[in-house]
C-alpha cells in the first residue's frame, strides 16, 4: 500500500475542510429547523439535549441549525475573499518581480503600506462605507490582505528570473505576459496555494470579528461571528450559545491551517517528500 | 562587413554596483570594448576563466542586456545603446544553448510543449506542421518520438541537453551561442554532445559561438578562438595559431593548464599564471594581466597594449607579442 504523502496534517486538515464544505453545501438537508424562521420563545435557551443537540438561543432557534447555515457564510467569505486576495497579490507580485524598476518600487511600497495598516482596521473602514452584508464582507476582506501573496509571488519570481528556461523563453520571442503565465506562474503555484489556504483561515476569523462587531452579517441571519456577538452577554449563564459557534470557527480554521501545512510539505521544492 | 553574420563593434556592458549612500557607486566593466566578427558557417571559440565577462557578452549578443557602448550587428539588425532589437526577428536569427541542463528546461512542460510553443508563437498554426517539425527536431538531436510527452525530470543530463539543443534549433536560427554546453555534464557524455553539435552544424549550416573555460572543448570544435580576460579580448586568431603559437602570456597560461599526461606541449610551468583573476570592479592599471604575468615590465603597468596583428588574422594585446618563448 502506498504511503500517504503529506503526512497526517494534510489528511486531518483536508478532512475537516471537506467536512465543513459538505455541511455548507448540504445545509438544507442537514439542518433540523429553519435557522431564522423557527424562532419560538417557548423554547428559548434550552441546554443541549436530543431534540436540540447544541441547545437553543434566546429566541428559541436551534443553534445546531444556525451553525450549519453559518458555515455557508464563513466559507463563502473565506474562499471568495481569498480568491480576490490571491488574484490581486499574484498579479502585482508577478509583474513587480518580473518587470522590476519603478513598477516594483510602486508595488513594494503599496505592499509595505498594506502591511503597516492592520488589515482588520482597513476592512472595518471599508465595511463602514459599504454597510453590512455578505458582498461587503467579501470586498472588504478581499481587498485588504493580499500583501502576503504579493510578497511571496514577487520573491519567487526574483529567484526564478535568472533560471535558464526563463531566459530561453525570452530568447525564443515569448511575450512578457506569456512568460509570466506559462513559464513563471506554474512553477511558483505551490507556495501560493499554501498561502491562500492559510489566508482562508484568516479571512474566516476576520469575518467572525467583523460580524462580532456588528459590521458583518445582519441579524437575524446566522454567521458564526454574529452568533458569538449575540452570545456575548450570556457567556456565563448560557454557555452553549458561544461554545458551539466558537468550536465551529476553531475547527474550520484549524483544518485550513493543517491543510496549508500539509500542502506545503508536498509542494515546497525544498521538501524531501516531493515527487520526482 | 556586410556578409558577416554577427559583428560586435567596441561593445561594452557596464553595471552600476553598490549604494550611493554606503561606499559609493562603482562601475563594473563586465565587457569593455569587444570587437568580433562571425562569418556564416564559422565556429568561434570564446575562452576565459570565470568572471572574465563571457556570459555577460553572451546575454548582450542575445539582446537581453543593453550595451553601454558600441553596437551589435546580428543578421541585419543593429543593437546599440538605446536601440533594442525586434525580439521575434532576433529569435529566428540567434539562439542559445545553456550551461545547466537542469535549470534551463521548464520543469512543468513536456518536451512537446517546449518545442511546439515557440513555433506557434512564430506564427506556425498548422497542427500537422508543428507536430512534424517537433518530431523531426527530436530525431535530429537523437530523441525518440515517444519521449515527446515526458517531463524534463524523466531525462538524464545528457538527454536534457539534447532537448536544450532542440529548443535552440527549432526556429532554424543561423547562429547558435553555446554557453558552456557540456561543462555541467558527465565526462562520458561530453563527447556525444559535442559531436552532436558538430553534426548539426554541418547538416543545418549553422554558426556557433562556443563559450567555454575548457580549451580542450574549444580546440576540438572551433575554427577561430578568442581569449577573454577581464572584459576584453586579449588574443584572437585561427585555432591552430592560438594553440601552436600563442602570443599572449594569458593564452599560454591557459594552454599550460590543459592536463597533458604525455608532456607533448613544450610550454613550461613557468608560463602558468600566478594568483587569481583580478576584480572587474577594480582592474589593475595598464595591462589588466600584469599582476599575474611572467613577462611583466614597467610598460605593462603604464599602458594597456593595443590588440595588434601578429600575423594575418592573428591579433594579441601584449606589449611583447613578438617575443617568442
Amino acid at each position: 500500500m502506498p504511503k500517504l504523502k503529506g503526512g497526517s496534517s494534510l489528511w486531518i486538515g483536508g478532512g475537516l475542510v471537506a467536512f465543513a464544505i459538505l455541511v455548507a453545501v448540504f445545509a438544507p438537508w442537514i439542518a433540523l429547523t429553519d435557522p431564522v424562521m423557527a424562532a419560538n420563545l417557548m423554547n428559548a435557551e434550552i441546554p443541549p439535549d436530543w431534540e436540540y443537540p447544541f441547545g437553543t438561543d434566546a429566541q428559541g432557534r436551534d443553534i445546531y441549525s444556525r451553525i450549519v447555515y453559518g458555515a455557508r457564510v464563513s466559507l463563502t467569505v473565506g474562499i471568495a475573499s481569498q480568491i480576490c486576495n490571491s488574484l490581486i497579490g499574484v498579479t502585482l507580485g508577478l509583474t513587480a518581480g518580473y518587470w522590476g524598476g519603478w513598477w516594483d518600487d510602486v508595488v513594494s511600497g503599496l505592499t509595505n503600506l498594506m502591511l503597516a495598516i492592520p488589515s482588520l482596521v482597513f476592512a472595518l473602514a471599508i465595511m463602514a462605507i459599504l454597510g453590512p452584508g455578505l458582498f461587503s464582507l467579501v470586498v472588504a476582506l478581499g481587498l485588504t490582505s493580499w500583501s502576503f501573496s504579493c510578497r511571496i509571488a514577487r520573491a519567487q519570481v526574483l529567484s526564478l528570473k535568472s533560471q535558464g528556461y526563463i531566459q530561453a523563453a525570452r530568447i525564443l520571442g515569448y511575450s512578457d505576459l506569456r512568460i509570466m503565465f506559462t513559464q513563471v506562474l506554474p512553477n511558483i503555484l505551490g507556495p501560493l496555494i499554501v498561502i491562500a489556504t492559510l489566508g482562508m483561515g484568516g479571512a474566516i476569523l476576520s469575518e467572525a470579528a467583523l460580524s462580532f462587531l456588528g459590521l458583518g452579517i445582519r441579524p437575524p441571519f446566522p454567521s458564526w461571528g454574529s452568533m458569538l456577538a449575540e452570545a456575548r452577554d450570556q457567556i456565563r449563564t448560557v454557555p452553549w450559545l458561544s461554545v458551539f459557534p466558537g468550536l465551529a470557527i476553531f475547527f474550520t480554521v484549524l483544518g485550513l491551517n493543517l491543510l496549508g501545512d500539509g500542502l506545503r510539505d508536498i509542494l515546497d521544492p525544498q521538501s524531501t517528500t516531493r515527487r520526482g | 562587413m556586410a556578409d558577416m553574420l554577427l559583428s560586435l563593434d567596441d561593445l561594452a556592458v557596464h553595471f552600476k554596483v553598490g549604494n550611493a549612500l554606503a561606499g559609493g557607486v562603482k562601475t563594473l566593466k563586465a565587457v569593455d570594448g569587444v570587437t568580433l566578427d562571425i562569418k556564416p558557417g564559422e565556429c568561434l571559440g570564446l575562452v576565459g576563466e570565470s568572471g572574465c565577462g563571457k556570459s555577460t557578452l553572451a546575454l548582450a549578443i542575445m539582446g537581453l542586456l543593453p550595451p553601454t557602448r558600441g553596437t551589435i550587428d546580428v543578421g541585419g539588425q543593429q543593437i546599440g545603446r538605446g536601440t533594442m532589437p525586434d525580439r521575434m526577428e532576433m529569435a529566428r536569427t540567434v539562439q542559445m544553448v545553456f550551461q545547466d541542463p537542469y535549470a534551463s528546461l521548464n520543469p512543468r512542460q513536456t518536451v512537446r510543449r517546449t518545442l511546439a510553443d515557440p513555433l506557434r508563437i512564430h506564427g506556425i498554426t498548422d497542427k500537422a506542421e508543428v507536430e512534424a517539425r517537433v518530431i523531426d527536431m527530436m530525431a535530429k538531436v537523437g530523441l525518440r518520438p515517444e519521449q515527446a510527452d515526458r517531463y524534463p525530470h524523466e531525462f538524464s543530463g545528457g538527454q536534457r541537453q539534447r532537448i536544450g539543443i532542440a529548443r535552440a534549433l527549432i526556429l532554424k536560427p543561423k547562429l547558435v551561442l553555446c554557453d558552456e554546453p557540456v561543462s555541467a555534464l558527465d565526462v562520458s557524455i561530453r563527447a556525444q554532445i559535442i559531436n552532436l553539435l558538430l553534426e548539426l552544424k554541418d547538416e543545418l549550416g549553422l554558426s556557433y559561438i562556443m563559450i567555454s573555460h575548457d580549451l580542450g572543448v574549444v580546440e576540438h570544435v572551433s575554427d577561430r578562438v578568442a581569449v577573454m580576460y577581464l572584459g576584453r579580448i586579449v588574443e584572437q586568431g585561427g585555432w591552430q595559431e592560438i594553440f601552436e603559437d600563442p602570443r599572449h602570456p594569458y593564452t599560454r597560461a591557459l594552454i599550460a593548464a590543459i592536463p597533458d599526461p604525455f608532456h607533448r606541449a613544450a610550454i613550461s610551468a613557468q608560463a602558468k599564471a600566478k594568483g587569481e583573476i583580478a576584480s572587474a570592479l577594480n582592474p589593475p592599471p595598464g595591462c589588466h594581466f600584469h599582476p599575474r604575468c611572467p613577462l611583466k615590465a614597467d610598460l605593462c603597468v603604464a599602458e594597456y597594449p593595443p590588440l595588434d596583428a601578429v600575423a594575418a588574422g592573428h591579433r594579441a594585446a601584449c606589449h611583447f607579442r613578438d617575443r617568442v618563448i
